[in-house]
C-alpha cells in the first residue's frame, strides 16, 4: 500500500519510450497529430503506438486491444471515444471501460487562471481529484419491472480510502494547505456518508493539512461566486464530473485544461473535460493547448522534465505573451498557427530540433 | 377587476427562523399592491399520526387541499428528531413532482454574470434521492437511483407546458445517458416523446458536463432546462449562484391535483432571526411566481418591478445585498413604490 504512489517509470528501450496513442473521435485525431508533430520537432524520445477504437462497433475487441497495448506500454495519450447512445445499453462507454479495466482510480485536474485569457474570475488555482472507477459510473443498471429502471451507485471503503490517500499525498507533495471533500451525505447518508468518513480518517493522518467538507450544490454556488476559496478538492465520480467541468469553464474553457488518470500501474493522459468536439472537428479551429499540455504531463510522468518544461513554456508564451488565441478563448488564430508558434519558440530557445 | 371582491385564499407557512418576519414583509407588500389574496396561516411541524407514521398536521393538509396554492418560508431540518425533513414530508404528502426555479439576473445586484434568464425544472420525487441505500457487505454501499417511465413522462410534459405557457422558446434535457444508458436513456426517451407533442417548442439534449461547462462561460445560451433529481439539485443551485445566491432566488413546487407550493429556498438564518435584518426578496419573488401561476399577471408585474427598482436604486438595501437597511425599511420602500404605481 505504501509503495503504490510511486509509479515505476515505464519501460525504456534504447533510451526511447513507447506510449500508446488512441486517437478517438471528433477533434482527438487532429490534436494528437499536432502533439506528435511538436514532439517530433523537439526530438522527444517517445515513439507512439497508435491503436484505433471504432466507436460504431458493438464488439469490445477494439477497446480490448487498446487496453492490452496500454498494459504493455504503461502509459497512454488519448482522445475521447464517442459513446453513441442510439446503440443498445449493453454497449458501454469505451472510455469508462478503459478506466475501470486499468483501474485508473484517480482523475487529476489542475485548474489555473492564465494571465493571457479573459475570464470573469481571476486567481483561480484549484486541484481536483476525482474518484474515477466507481460511484455512479458503475454501469450497473437493470429494469426489474417494465418502466422502472434502477441504476446502482457503488461506494466502497477501499476505493474511498484510496482516493482520499491520493488526494492528501498529492496535496502534501505540492505544498497545498487545504483539502475539501465534496459530497451529498445529507441525502445519500450511507453512500456519501462512507466516502466522507474515509476522507476524515485519512485526514487525521495529515495534521499539517486542513480538511473540510462541502455539500455539492453549495460547492457549485461557491465556485461561481468565489472560486478563489478552494485549494484541493476530492470527490466521488459524478460530482467530480460536475465540479471539474465548472472549474474548466471558469478558467477559460475545455480547450485549456489537461487531465490525467492515474492507477497503480498505468497512467493515461487526455484533455480534462473529455470532449469529442464533433462540431469543430477537422476545421482547424480547435484549441490544441489542452492536448499539448496533457502531452507535457505525460512527459513529466516519464521523467523527461526538460522536454516537458520547454514545450510548456512555449505554450504559455504563445498564450500569454504573444496572445495568439483560438476562437474558443476569443481569438482568431487557427490550430496550426498556434502549433507553429509553439514550435518556433522551442527552436528559438536553442535546443536540438528537427527540421521545420 | 382587481378591486373586486373575488379574493383567493392561499395557505401561508411562515416557517422558522427569519420565516415569520419575511412572511410579514410579503403580506405587507401584497396589501399595498391591493392583491386579491387572503392568507391562511398554518404550521407544519411534524406530528405522529395513527399507526406511528410521521405526517403534517391535518389542519395544514386540509388547508392546502382546499386552497391548492401555498407560500412557504424556510423550515429548519432538525437533526435526530426522529422524523424526516419537513420538506421531504411536504413533497410526499402533496406529490410535489416538479421543482421550478426561474433564474433571472437582478439589475442592480451585480454578479460576474449578467443577462441570465433561464428556468431549471427538476424532477423532485425519484432519481438519486429515492433514499434507497444498502450495505452489501462491510465497506461496500449501494445507493439506488430510480427512474420510472411515469415520473419522467410527467416532468417532461410539465416542462413543455411551462415553456408554452410562459413564452419560452426552447427546452433542453440534461442527462448523462452515455454513462447511465438505461436510466437516463429512459428519461431522455420520455423527453423526446413529449417534444414530439409540442412541436412549437424547440427541443435539445445536452450532457450534464457540457451544460456545466457552458453555463459558467455563457449562461445566455440556455432557456428551459429539464432534468432528473440530482442534476436538478446541482444545476438549480449553480444557476442561483449565477444571479446572486439563494437569498434572491424564487422557487416553486408543482404537485398533483393542481397543488402548487412556492417557497424561498434559503435557510432559516437563526443568527439574524428577530433582528429585522432579513432579506425578503427570495420569498417575495416566489410569491410573484405564485401570482403568475394564478394568472394575476398585473399584480405580479407591479410587485416585481417595485422590488427590482428598490434594489437597483441602492438607497435601501438589506445587509446581504450590500446595504445597511433594516428589513422593515426595505419592505416599506417597496410598499411605497407599489402605491406610487397606482
Amino acid at each position: 500500500f505504501a509503495l503504490y504512489f510511486f509509479l515505476p517509470p515505464p519501460a525504456k528501450y534504447g533510451g526511447r519510450h513507447t506510449v500508446t496513442l488512441i486517437p478517438g473521435d471528433g477533434i482527438g485525431p487532429e490534436l494528437l497529430n499536432h502533439v506528435r508533430e511538436v514532439f517530433r520537432f523537439s526530438c522527444v524520445p517517445v515513439d507512439f503506438e497508435v491503436v484505433h477504437v471504432n466507436s460504431a462497433l458493438e464488439t469490445e475487441e477494439d477497446i480490448n486491444n487498446a487496453i492490452t497495448a496500454i498494459r504493455r506500454n504503461g502509459v497512454a495519450l488519448k482522445g475521447n471515444i464517442e459513446t453513441k447512445h442510439t446503440m443498445p445499453p449493453s454497449v458501454k462507454s469505451r472510455n469508462n471501460l478503459l478506466r475501470t479495466s486499468l483501474d485508473l482510480y484517480a482523475n487529476v485536474m489542475h485548474c489555473q487562471s492564465l494571465p493571457g485569457v479573459q475570464t470573469r474570475h481571476q486567481n483561480i488555482d484549484i486541484m481536483i481529484i476525482r474518484e474515477n472507477t466507481e460511484g455512479e459510473y458503475s454501469s450497473l443498471e437493470h429494469e426489474n419491472v417494465p418502466g422502472v429502471v434502477e441504476s446502482l451507485k457503488i461506494i466502497t471503503r477501499n476505493n474511498s480510502l484510496r482516493i482520499a490517500e491520493y488526494a492528501f499525498r498529492l496535496a502534501r507533495e505540492k505544498g497545498r494547505r487545504r483539502v475539501t471533500a465534496v459530497h451529498k451525505a445529507n441525502i445519500m447518508k450511507l453512500g456519501d456518508g462512507l466516502f466522507l468518513q474515509c476522507c476524515r480518517e485519512v485526514a487525521s493522518g495529515y495534521p499539517d493539512i486542513t480538511f473540510d467538507s462541502m455539500i455539492v450544490d453549495n460547492t457549485t454556488m461557491q465556485l461561481v461566486s468565489k472560486p478563489q476559496q478552494f485549494d484541493v478538492m476530492v470527490m466521488p465520480n459524478l460530482y467530480g464530473n460536475v465540479v471539474s467541468n465548472v472549474c474548466a469553464g471558469l478558467v477559460g474553457g475545455p480547450g485549456l485544461v489537461p487531465g490525467a488518470n492515474y492507477g497503480r500501474d498505468y497512467a493515461v493522459f487526455e484533455t480534462a473535460t473529455r470532449n469529442t468536439g464533433k462540431s469543430i472537428a477537422d476545421k482547424n479551429i480547435a484549441n490544441p493547448t489542452a492536448m499539448l499540455l496533457a502531452g507535457c504531463m505525460m512527459l513529466d510522468h516519464l521523467k523527461l522534465h526538460d522536454h516537458a518544461s520547454s514545450i510548456r513554456n512555449a505554450i504559455f508564451t504563445t498564450m500569454n505573451e504573444n496572445r495568439l488565441h483560438t476562437a474558443d478563448i476569443g481569438g482568431q488564430g487557427t490550430t496550426s498557427e498556434v502549433v507553429q508558434s509553439v514550435m518556433r519558440i522551442i527552436q528559438s530557445k536553442g535546443q536540438l530540433t528537427a527540421e521545420f | 377587476m382587481y378591486l373586486g371582491a373575488w379574493m383567493q385564499t392561499v395557505t401561508l407557512i411562515p416557517g422558522d427562523g427569519i420565516g415569520p418576519e419575511i412572511s410579514v414583509a410579503v403580506m405587507k407588500i401584497f396589501e399595498a399592491a391591493k392583491a386579491p389574496i387572503q392568507w391562511e396561516e398554518r404550521n407544519v411541524t411534524a406530528i405522529k399520526g395513527p399507526g406511528g407514521k410521521w405526517m403534517i398536521p391535518p389542519d395544514a393538509k386540509e388547508s392546502m387541499d382546499k386552497n391548492k396554492i401555498g407560500l412557504k418560508g424556510p423550515l429548519k431540518t432538525p437533526i435526530a428528531a426522529g422524523h424526516p425533513s419537513m420538506n421531504l414530508l411536504l413533497r410526499k404528502t402533496f406529490d410535489l413532482y416538479a421543482n421550478v426555479r426561474p433564474c433571472v439576473s437582478i439589475e442592480g445586484y451585480k454578479t460576474p454574470y449578467t443577462d441570465v434568464n433561464l428556468v431549471t425544472i427538476r424532477e423532485n420525487t425519484e432519481g438519486e434521492y429515492s433514499g434507497i441505500e444498502h450495505v452489501i457487505v462491510d465497506g461496500v454501499v449501494q445507493s439506488i437511483k430510480l427512474i420510472t417511465e411515469q415520473a419522467s413522462q410527467r416532468i417532461a410534459e410539465y416542462a413543455f407546458e411551462y415553456a408554452r405557457n410562459n413564452q419560452r422558446a426552447s427546452v433542453t434535457a440534461v442527462h448523462k445517458a452515455n454513462i447511465m444508458r438505461m436510466s437516463d436513456g429512459l428519461f431522455l426517451r420520455k423527453c423526446r416523446e413529449a417534444a414530439e407533442k409540442h412541436r412549437d417548442v424547440k427541443f435539445t439534449e445536452m450532457y450534464l458536463d457540457t451544460v456545466c461547462l457552458n453555463m459558467v462561460q455563457d449562461p445566455t445560451q440556455f432557456d428551459v432546462l429539464v432534468m432528473p433529481n440530482l442534476y436538478g439539485d446541482i444545476l438549480s443551485d449553480l444557476c442561483a449562484g449565477l444571479i446572486g445566491g439563494l437569498g434572491v432566488t424564487p422557487s416553486g413546487n408543482i404537485g398533483a391535483n393542481g397543488v402548487a407550493i412556492f417557497e424561498s429556498v434559503h435557510g432559516t438564518a437563526p443568527d439574524i432571526a428577530g433582528k429585522d435584518m432579513a432579506n425578503p426578496t427570495a420569498l417575495l419573488l416566489s410569491a410573484v411566481m405564485m401570482l403568475r401561476h394564478m394568472g394575476l399577471h398585473g399584480h405580479a408585474k407591479k410587485i416585481e418591478a417595485a422590488c427590482f427598482d428598490t434594489i437597483r436604486d441602492e438607497k435601501v438595501r438589506t445587509q446581504d445585498l450590500g446595504g445597511n437597511s433594516k428589513c422593515s425599511e426595505f419592505t416599506d420602500a417597496i410598499c411605497q413604490r407599489v402605491r406610487d404605481m397606482d
